[in-house]
């Protein structure tokens, strides 16, 4: 912070978009809808600033492809500032990329060396199809959210948020389950397909505040079985948390596995018991 | 009433609608975590027997008077409260239930995962991309889990099949001489290298396995977290060790 008073303009480099431009080879996966045969594309990427983001480096290999007469990759995107989940895809095997904690919108192709290939494929898992090229339709995600992901309890304007208390650990833990942003890096990363990481930080983030204990053991058995339905089974490989851009801990699907064990002992229809 | 959602809503549809639900707690083992659970509670039973049986055979190092005691002692459990061998018994069929289980879960967990993943491998069921996947936190142990299980399945049955009923060793098995039995079977090259690879296997499995049940059975905790690889380890290893001894002890004519 000791440099503040120095003004932005004497930033070395970087500081008018004038930094060095790099050469790549894309390989990027092209399909044209979720049932037809899909297949690399091999792109030839020059002239690729430094300083932009994979998003953008992807915005422009789009416009000379519209240029060439050649129909532009679809990719999903939206705040391109790392907290919507929209964007997305697996860049050299891994999802989001190389960089650790960084969505792909985040990740910048100055993190690449000039003259790499870079592998650029959707995230994959049978309830993720593919709607087109790198685009994924991860609505099997809004199913689980819509069989648990909300509470019910009243909880007032803003000022009113003071009258519950919550301890402070209890409100960083929920804190970390709620940075969760839903682009699923975690299914994409899982060998098994597996939803734990997702589902259990939806369920986490609540399950543990208050505010969620009316629905606590409901929330636990729906958003289970819902994932269940649509996703594979978690085997602890620990993919999940590498890949999430939020960093979320596996120690939510410890709690989830709690939670779950417990919703389907306890009788919720019996009121002392909720 | 439910009311049918909108064409477009259902693009994506579950992969598994759900069966009709058994009476609790069957209903627990219908669902995927509830069968990890199961797992995970065998593996430990499993786990605990592979310990105990390893102390017990360290006997073998006492000589032959001892470990036949042991073995005698065994069928004898329970001593004149109960007829002979009914312990023994009772815990075999525990034995094979949490196998069963055990089996019976891990085979349809990994359906699972394989329908649920694009082009998976039919032994892993793992998911393969076009491009390759870059793996970062999977280790070796949890990824073949889908193999050393199998492995140390059919390794139960050649061992029970080599020292319980004496199969091969025809003549040379001599029922309830237990240190004769191992010396004559484990003195054959490649029967010990099958013991090895086997109990190798087996270390493999429980390294990533006790870890994993910490975490299915909800055993977390900010406290205790960092001990749960360390105790992983260091059970698995003392099992290979202690395992791996007994081959290699009688190939080196240590037993003899």
């Amino acid at each position: 912070m000791s440099a503040a008073g120095n003004g932005s303009g004497s930033e070395s480099g970087s500081g008018n978009g004038h930094g060095a431009r790099m050469r790549l080879r894309l390989r990027i996966w092209r399909q044209a809808g979720p049932d037809e045969p899909g297949a690399f594309l091999d792109v030839d990427a020059h002239d690729i600033p430094e300083d932009c983001s994979f998003l953008e480096m992807l915005d422009i290999v789009n416009e000379r492809l519209i240029d060439d007469d050649i129909e532009p990759v679809t990719f999903a995107h939206d705040c391109r500032e790392g907290i919507c989940g929209t964007c997305g895809v697996m860049i050299n095997g891994r999802p989001h990329g190389p960089e650790k904690a960084t969505a792909t919108c985040q990740l910048h192709m100055r993190k690449f060396r000039d003259g790499d290939e870079i592998v650029i494929e959707p995230f994959r898992a049978a309830s993720f199809p593919v709607v087109k090229d790198l685009m994924v339709d991860r609505r099997a995600f809004d199913r689980i959210i819509e069989s648990g992901g909300f509470i019910s309890a009243p909880t007032g304007t803003a000022p009113d948020a003071n009258e519950i208390p919550v301890p402070k650990d209890v409100a960083d833990f929920a804190m970390d389950a709620a940075a969760c942003i839903g682009c699923g890096a975690c299914v994409a990363a899982c060998p098994n397909s597996a939803a734990q990481l997702f589902t259990a930080a939806k369920l986490g983030h609540l399950n543990v505040l208050p505010q969620g204990q009316p629905e606590r053991w409901r929330r636990a058995e729906a958003m289970v079985e819902t994932m269940e339905s649509f996703f594979g089974s978690c085997t602890n490989h620990g993919e999940c948390t590498e890949a999430c851009p939020k960093e979320i801990s596996l120690d939510f699907i410890a709690v989830l596995n709690r939670d779950y064990l417990k919703a389907k002992v306890k009788n919720r229809r019996l009121a002392s018991q909720t | 009433m439910t009311v049918a959602p909108p064409e477009a809503a259902e693009r994506v549809p579950p992969l598994r609608r759900r069966r009709r639900e058994l009476p609790w707690p069957l209903n627990i083992y219908q669902t995927a975590v509830g069968k990890k659970y199961v797992m995970a509670g065998t593996g430990i039973g499993l786990l605990a027997f592979v310990i105990v049986h390893m102390i017990g055979n360290l006997h073998l190092y006492e000589g032959p008077t001892q470990i036949n005691e042991y073995a005698e002692a065994l069928r004898d459990l329970g001593g004149h409260l109960v007829p002979r061998t009914l312990i023994l018994w009772v815990m075999r069929i525990g034995l094979l239930a949490m196998f069963v289980l055990h089996i019976h879960s891990a085979w349809s967990l990994k359906e699972i995962s394989r329908r649920s993943s694009p082009k998976a491998n039919w032994v892993s069921g793992n998911k393969r991309y076009a491009g390759g996947q870059d793996y970062v936190a999977v280790n070796f142990a949890s990824r073949t889990m889908r193999w050393t299980g199998p492995i140390i399945g059919l390794y139960v049955l050649f061992h029970l099949a080599d020292l319980t009923w004496g199969w091969w060793l025809g003549g040379d098995y001599i029922r309830g001489d237990v240190y004769h039995n191992v010396v004559e079977s484990l003195s054959s090259i490649p029967v010990a290298i099958i013991y090895v690879v086997a109990n190798v296997a087996l270390a493999v499995h429980i390294y990533h396995g006790m870890w994993s049940a910490f975490q299915t059975l909800g055993v977390n905790n900010p406290r205790f977290n960092h001990l749960r690889r360390g105790l992983a380890t260091v059970i698995a290893g003392a099992i290979l060790v202690g395992n791996l001894s007994f081959p290699i002890m009688v190939q080196a004519g240590v037993v003899a």
